[in-house]
């Protein structure tokens, strides 16, 4: 970390801005993949933040280490764990996701635009709600709950391979009233801490909370390995944690609100690269 | 044996003659308590790793002994010296009786 005793001297004596502990410091993976983590906002944050960050920057050095290197990042041990998936045929009509989809890496364009909108569904969708629809209607296979582990695994696959492209989630044409609901949703305060999403992550981030270094709340690098419980956790299930610290009832993994919300804070990452399997803390 | 486990290990392919090398090993394996149930009510048997070796043409470079505290997925990285081409040989010992083996080879060059 650059922080050196005569900028802790000038951090104490000025309020610094808000990004000022966002560190300076560059994401390379496996010595030749370089990862964009930190670039110019997307348009529509106008107004609301000028630089967005990946959580990365918001992390220790030793954590930060770990996910340059695919051997260090323990998320790899689910990547594997899900390639052994893709080739194995479930379900009734005895597929697997490699019979109709090929190699994993062939679905490297798949991770930067979800959530993305299903026009025969008519829904905006998820990733992982895009695989149930696979696995249900083409392979006769059981659904996955949101946020399971398989679900995980092959999420963190998908973007495993995806690593390095820049996030590009559509909030325009049929999405966008979804979109808009997600935003709704993002600056809304809610539980007896009276918070917003954008409380913490808009207005907060660099500053500390819970004894933990508030990010901006990207999700470019989900599915993330937490150090503290030594799996993957989603998306979803990281924003019912966070909705239950402002104290408030959540909504649940798989909801309508938490869809919304997902496409939403998607785009608010927009033109960083993904960046999952991540390791955090 | 536990499910899912799969030893990985990062070594050199080569190495000068008595080069200090980086080893690193990560295996995948649950450390099945023992105290758990599964879904019908029967007790999941204990399995959890104890002991880590890896040895160079037979010969001895680092022996380890795992308490059963030990995490899931247990990562080692140590350095080794390289004195002649040879193979090396990592083995996890499981208390279930399991034996959980990878070798790597290192040429002189």
């Amino acid at each position: 970390m650059k922080f050196t005793a005569l900028t802790a001297v000038a951090a104490l004596l000025m309020a610094p801005a808000a990004y000022a502990e966002a560190d300076d410091e560059s994401l390379v993976i496996n010595g030749d993949l370089e990862i964009t983590t930190h670039t110019d906002a997307p348009a529509h944050l106008d107004g609301h933040l000028d630089e967005i960050y990946s959580g990365w920057h918001f992390r220790d050095d030793e954590t930060q280490a770990m996910e340059a290197d695919d051997f260090d990042n323990p998320a790899m041990i689910f990547v594997d764990q899900a390639r052994d998936m893709w080739t194995t045929p479930e379900g009734s009509e005895g597929k697997s996701c490699a019979d109709c989809h090929g190699a994993p890496e062939d679905m490297a364009a798949v991770r930067p635009v979800y959530p993305k909108w299903n026009e025969d569904a008519g829904e905006v969708r998820t990733m992982q709600m895009q695989m149930n629809d696979c696995r249900t209607n083409r392979m006769g296979a059981d659904a996955w709950k949101t946020d399971a582990k398989d679900a995980l695994n092959m999420e963190a696959l998908m973007s495993s391979v995806a690593r390095g492209q820049p996030v590009n989630v559509a909030i325009d044409g049929p999405a966008q009233s979804v979109w808009e609901q997600g935003k709704e949703l993002y600056y809304t305060r809610t539980g007896i801490l009276d918070l917003s999403c954008a409380s913490c992550h808009e207005e907060n981030y660099g500053n500390r909370i819970r004894s933990d270094h508030l990010s901006q709340g990207q999700i470019n690098g989900f599915p993330a390995y937490r150090l503290k419980n030594a799996g993957l956790n989603g998306v979803q299930g990281r924003f019912k944690g966070c909705v239950r610290d402002t104290r408030a009832e959540t909504f649940s993994p798989g909801s309508p609100e938490f869809i919304a919300l997902e496409l939403y804070v998607a785009s608010r990452g927009n033109g960083l690269s993904v960046e999952g399997p991540s390791v955090r803390n | 044996m536990a499910d899912g486990v799969k030893p990985r290990v990062k070594a050199p392919k080569s190495a000068a003659a008595g080069e200090s090398v980086t080893l690193k090993t990560l295996i995948s394996h649950p450390m099945e308590s023992g105290q758990r149930k599964d879904g019908d009510g029967n007790i999941i048997p204990r399995s959890i790793i104890n002991r880590f070796t890896c040895d160079f043409n037979g010969q001895n470079v680092i022996d380890i002994t795992l308490e059963p505290a030990i995490s899931t997925n247990p990562y080692f990285e140590f350095d080794a010296t390289i004195p002649e081409a040879g193979d090396l040989k990592f083995t996890w010992y499981d208390d279930d009786g399991s034996v959980y083996e990878d070798t790597k080879s290192v040429a002189i060059g």
